[in-house]
């Protein structure tokens, strides 16, 4: 019960935040999902975490509902029709949006919005104004930078105003993807598309031919760059330590084949648990309007996989075996990642869960970002921030790992301002990573004041404001801080032109 | 064919169009006071001074010659500060299949090759051949250029090269010879040809505060280029990694930098890029 009276005198938290830590609260009082001692054990030792999703499933975590759909049909419950100009489609969209349940509080899928918009955009000059106040509204009211909208791969009016007005507004939320395609985006889109990403962190450039072809077709990229089917989301996300379950090994051989298959059930069984409740037990499916008006179907859901700190797990098992090598920068060590991740892979895809038909019954594998608290972990598959190699060598290590996900995995690259001046240069480099299997690429400018944490976005100077002990608005500024204070984000290698730039040779 | 590298750098968005890869030849025919990497300028002439100097033992002479091995070298640099001939020990021979092998690495991730130096035509047909084969890829084709060759030596080159990035230092032939040993005619003709030849994509200028008459170079250049494509790139002089005992002259200021760039904008210059 003190507990509940600390979030209710906690200064730092805004309304709404106290309101939803109440309900986790209460959520968290119930025990339903009679998990076994196997599943406790390695939970309460870290190794697996199931990212504050609650004890008791009441809506999926991820959900990606078909806005193409609704622009079309309009809604029933919420008494809205067809939209008929661009402030009427904003405004349907705004109200759909507050409906749309997640793990956190606001929707982590706001729609292909450019597409969305499109066919409303008639006056540029009125059209500019109306996503100006939309996207205003979202960072004002969907307080979470895991809210996410996608833009692409075909260049449209909608989608270069949503370009201009994010450069100008400066906002973190929403996060935004560029689905692009070389074939499809043109390149003037593309070039615009890092000019603005440089300028305020986002949009992330998604890898469209790799994505249409895991997802046969349409798919959204939600919260921090996770590939789901539209019409559906995710269940749950549970992740798993490599680097906790490594500290358990005897050996390489005992990791591989013991702790491993080991990981993979204990892991799978308490996704199933979740799984079967929200499906079984809790209404979401039954009763919410989301369903009833085929916005989502249950059968387009499907569970994530998480893993993170392959890093440290692959350092910890050379050092078991007294082999020298780092994970980023040695091939050995780089070969053993490679081993495990596929290790992984084959295990997850052994396991079946009826309720994931889209996905052939079988859970997708996402690498995840690290959360606030973790310290020691690198995020996924990426190598510690501080140890990473050259731009060519990093994408060259790191590209492998991309196929293994397809519920996300990505890289972050902090550009120095010369990028502003060529950004051309790194259209290229988004080309070869996308051609050398790069699933996901983020960029940001160093002297920014939105940037990139692991997979979301925070404003500096509201970390700032926070460090001074005032509340703010947006909640995964929290998280930014805690990334910060733990995972030394501000020190992702700066990529700069060497030293050795002609000038007078 | 064989060629002298002093570095090679993958990924570069400063020297040309797009992602290239650059490709620091060895030796130059200048020796400019604000040489940014003066270990660019001469051939090593083996006389073994840096070898003792090398914290790691990664130098050695064999027969002779100064060897190099970079699996061992930590790149402190001691060697290229001992050394008194404006030189490296750490070059590394390439022949022109190996060169193109290099290149074809990263060819998803670049638009094309910069060769520089030192001063890379001076490696002419090395680099010709090199070109001949990339352009195969769909790779562009640049050099970095002192212009201080003769167009008939080097015209295979020329052909080959998608765009040239010239540097003019100084009109004024006194302050070209004070700054760089040499005079400038064969410079200012070349701007002219590769003009002509559609070859010029940018002129570069290194702006040194009371040394050089950066005005009228400025002018001069902006003349020329007018009514081109040609991107003029006027860069500030950095003291960073020159050799102070040469040149004693102070950084330009950014407003005498935007002023340089007003004369050049009043002169019709569209492309202009201050660094």
């Amino acid at each position: 019960m003190n507990e509940i009276l600390e979030i209710i005198k906690d200064e730092q938290l805004s309304f709404e935040q106290r309101v939803y830590s109440l309900a986790r609260y209460a959520e968290n009082s119930l025990d339903v999902l009679n998990l076994d001692e196997g599943i406790k054990e390695w939970m309460d030792k870290d190794i697996i975490c199931d990212l504050a999703e609650g004890n008791a499933p009441y809506k999926p975590r991820y959900v990606v509902p078909d806005y193409e759909k609704f622009m079309e049909q309009g809604s029933d419950f919420l008494e809205l029709s067809k939209p008929n100009d661009i402030w009427e489609a904003i405004n349907n969209l705004l109200i759909l949006y507050k409906h749309v349940p997640s793990v956190s509080m606001v929707p982590v899928y706001i729609g292909n919005i450019d597409t969305l918009l499109e066919p409303f955009i008639e006056d540029e000059e009125e059209s500019k104004k109306a996503i100006k106040l939309f996207l205003t509204h979202i960072d004002k009211t969907l307080t979470d930078s895991f809210c996410h909208a996608d833009i692409g791969p075909k260049e449209t009016k909608a989608g270069n105003l949503i370009l201009e007005v994010s450069k100008e507004l400066q906002n973190p939320i929403p996060n935004i993807t560029l689905k692009y395609d070389k074939e499809k985006t043109s390149k003037e889109f593309a070039i615009k598309s890092i000019k603005t990403a440089l300028g305020s962190a986002k949009p992330s450039f998604a890898n469209d031919e790799i994505f249409r072809k895991d997802f046969n077709g349409e798919y959204a990229i939600a919260s921090c760059y996770n590939g789901l089917y539209i019409g559906g989301g995710s269940y749950t996300l549970v992740r798993g330590k490599l680097s906790k379950l490594a500290l358990e090994a005897k050996s390489k051989e005992d990791f591989f084949n013991n702790l491993l298959p080991e990981f993979t059930k204990r892991m799978t069984r308490l996704m199933d648990k979740k799984v079967e409740f929200l499906v079984e037990e809790s209404v979401f499916f039954k009763s919410n309007f989301l369903v009833k008006e085929g916005l989502v179907s249950r059968d387009r859901f499907t569970g994530m996989f998480g893993i993170v700190g392959l890093a440290e797990c692959v350092n910890t098992l050379l050092a078991l075996e007294n082999q020298d090598g780092k994970f980023g920068s040695n091939k050995k060590a780089n070969e053993l990642g490679y081993e495990v991740i596929k290790k992984v892979s084959e295990l997850v895809n052994e396991h079946i869960n009826k309720y994931c038909e889209i996905s052939n019954e079988h859970y997708l594998l996402h690498s995840q970002v690290g959360i606030d608290s973790d310290n020691g972990d690198s995020p996924g598959c990426r190598i510690p921030i501080g140890e990473e190699p050259e731009l060519y060598e990093h994408i060259i290590q790191s590209a492998p790992f991309h196929k293994f996900f397809p519920s996300g995995i990505g890289d972050i690259f902090k550009f120095d301002e010369m990028a502003m001046k060529n950004p051309a240069a790194i259209l290229d480099i988004i080309n070869g990573g996308f051609k050398t299997g790069l699933r996901y690429f983020s960029m940001y400018e160093d002297g920014g004041d939105v940037i990139r944490v692991t997979g979301y976005l925070v404003k500096k100077s509201e970390m700032n404001k926070l460090d001074a002990g005032n509340a703010v608005l947006r909640d995964t500024t929290v998280l930014g801080k805690g990334g910060r204070d733990n995972s030394g984000i501000l020190n992702r290698k700066l990529r700069k032109e060497d030293e050795y730039e002609s000038q007078s040779k | 064919m064989k060629a002298k590298v002093n570095k090679i750098i993958p990924f570069s968005n400063v020297d040309g169009p797009g992602n290239r890869t650059s490709i620091f030849l060895q030796e130059c025919n200048l020796n400019c006071l604000y040489c940014h990497n003066p270990e660019t300028i001469n051939i090593c002439n083996n006389c073994g001074l840096c070898v003792p100097e090398c914290p790691v033992n990664a130098l050695t002479i064999l027969n002779g010659v100064v060897q190099w091995d970079e699996n061992k070298c930590i790149n402190c640099d001691n060697c290229i500060k001992i050394c008194k001939n404006n030189s490296s020990p750490k070059i590394k021979e390439y022949t022109t299949s190996e060169m193109i092998n290099k290149i074809l690495e990263y060819k998803n991730f670049i638009s094309g090759v910069t060769f520089s130096g030192g001063e890379c035509t001076l490696n002419s047909k090395f680099i010709t051949e090199v070109f001949k084969e990339i352009r195969k890829y769909g790779l562009t084709c640049f050099i970095d250029t002192n212009g201080f060759f003769d167009v008939e030596e080097v015209f295979d080159l020329i052909e080959n090269t998608d765009g040239f990035m010239l540097d003019i230092k100084a009109w004024d032939n006194e302050d070209h010879i004070k700054l760089t040993g040499k005079n400038n005619f064969k410079i200012k003709n070349n701007l002219n040809k590769l003009i002509e030849l559609d070859k010029l994509y940018e002129v570069r200028t290194v702006i040194v505060p009371n040394l050089l008459n950066n005005e009228e170079t400025v002018k001069k250049v902006s003349e020329i280029i007018v009514n081109t494509n040609v991107r003029y790139k006027i860069i500030q002089f950095r003291k960073n990694g020159v050799r102070l005992e040469l040149i004693n002259a102070e950084e330009p200021s950014k407003k005498y930098m935007e002023s340089l760039k007003e004369i050049a904008k009043k002169k019709g210059v569209k492309n202009i890029v201050l660094t």
